[in-house]
């Protein structure tokens, strides 16, 4: 337990939160990398999972993948990715885009697909045009499900985000990593408990937004 | 490719640390989320309590786990206790759900009809309701293991070995063959134990392949 003191007075002393190597920084940069990765990933997969789930093509291409990618181990797509495109940002984020594709994808095309068959015709039946019943209809009710896979894919991200610091980028990572080389265990802990900490407010926060979405299903 | 032929000792040794440390963490998963998963089938309360404890517990990310393990169970942080502790509660994590919904989703007319017959307790548990809810219980089991394969190669950061140590070894050397390697053996091992235990959960219900031959 007296590491747990370690570490938590090493959290509260001001002075390893504050300059450009401080925690604030450090946190600052976790929740931009995740926003920009989860941000990408949505925009290529929440179209291509909606034209997944409207036609009902490529239904298996996409529960494919997202067994695929639990296989997927993050931090050798880190490494493969650093090693060809050299250190920074660029490797880290293209290997979270893969890895926040797969539940993204599957949200939005089981959110489209769960709309039940009378659902839709009644929509069609209207006059509502294909578009029409994607956007007004399947998508609304589908919010529910999406939003369970973006908050499966941000508690991944989250916690992938740590492995940039290992090729060079920024992040919570950055601490952990420079209290292992330097033998620095509350250093480490410490980085760790912000992190965890994090991942635990963006489940409770995401929760309540995905039972929100998902009201009057 | 090159590489690889020359060091397939090694890559081998890789494969076998890396079972050390996914293997036992995949087994104690089920075995302690069976009697916890009961637990949360048979009472409401608990099924609360477990279903979102357990959630929670899922979003702890992994490296930061590995890192706080060590304070609390008094290991060394490259000890290979604290990696499978860790990749336990993972998988307990994901399994006590499943075992939950797997064993609230044999029929209950089945069960009415065993209690009838005088059977009850653990009996009733072990000898009916079990069994029927082996293919569930494999399904999420497939799960469990597919993801406790992929993320014992997380703590190759903190040197312990495993297939994992490729990546980090050969980040620092620079050798793309020994990071695709073990990119391929992971996800090769991760398939192979998934396929592992669907056939073990075809082999236990022989009943079920009957019922679609028939």
């Amino acid at each position: 337990m007296n590491l747990f003191v370690q570490a938590v007075t090493w959290l509260f002393d001001p002075a390893n939160w504050g300059g450009p190597d401080g925690l604030g920084v450090r946190l600052a940069e976790h929740l931009g990398y995740s926003a920009l990765v989860l941000a990408i990933a949505a925009v290529l997969g929440v179209p291509l999972g909606y034209l997944v789930g409207h036609t009902g093509r490529g239904r298996n291409l996409v529960v494919l993948l997202s067994g695929a990618a639990r296989a997927l181990p993050s931090l050798g797509l880190v490494t493969l990715l650093a090693l060809w495109l050299g250190l920074g940002l660029p490797a880290p984020v293209i290997a979270l885009v893969i890895l926040a594709l797969p539940p993204i994808l599957a949200g939005a095309y089981a959110g489209v697909d769960a709309v039940p068959r009378p659902i839709t015709d009644a929509a069609k039946a209207q006059g509502m045009s294909p578009g029409q019943v994607l956007l007004k209809v399947e998508a609304p009710l589908g919010l529910g499900l999406l939003m369970g896979g973006v908050r499966s894919a941000t508690l991944q991200v989250v916690a992938t985000v740590m492995l940039a610091a290992y090729v060079g980028a920024g992040g919570l990572g950055r601490p952990l990593f420079l209290g292992l080389k330097t033998q620095d265990y509350p250093m480490m802990l410490g980085a760790s408990l912000v992190t965890i900490a994090l991942a635990l407010v963006l489940d409770v926060v995401l929760a309540g937004f995905q039972r929100w979405a998902g009201r009057g299903r | 490719m090159q590489w690889i032929l020359a060091n397939a000792p090694l890559l081998w040794q890789r494969t076998l640390e890396h079972l050390s440390l996914a293997l036992p963490a995949v087994v104690l998963a089920l075995l302690i989320s069976l009697p916890l998963g009961w637990l949360a089938a048979r009472f409401k309360a608990s099924r609360w309590l477990l279903v979102s404890g357990t959630g929670l517990l899922y979003a702890v990310p992994s490296l930061p786990l590995f890192v706080m393990l060590p304070a609390i169970l008094g290991t060394g942080l490259r000890s290979p206790v604290n990696v499978v502790v860790a990749l336990t509660l993972y998988g307990v994590a994901l399994m006590v759900r499943s075992v939950s919904d797997a064993l609230r989703a044999v029929d209950d007319t089945v069960l009415d009809a065993a209690e009838a017959q005088g059977m009850g307790g653990w009996r009733l548990a072990l000898s009916v309701q079990l069994p029927l809810a082996v293919p569930a219980l494999a399904a999420g089991w497939r799960v469990v293991a597919v993801s406790t394969v992929s993320l014992v190669t997380v703590s190759g950061v903190l040197g312990l070995p495993s297939l994992g140590l490729l990546f980090v070894d050969g980040f620092q050397r620079g050798i793309t063959e020994e990071i695709v390697a073990g990119l391929v053996l992971t996800v090769v091992l991760a398939v192979a134990l998934d396929q592992l235990i669907a056939w073990l959960g075809r082999a236990l219900t022989p009943w079920a392949r009957r019922a679609v031959a028939a």
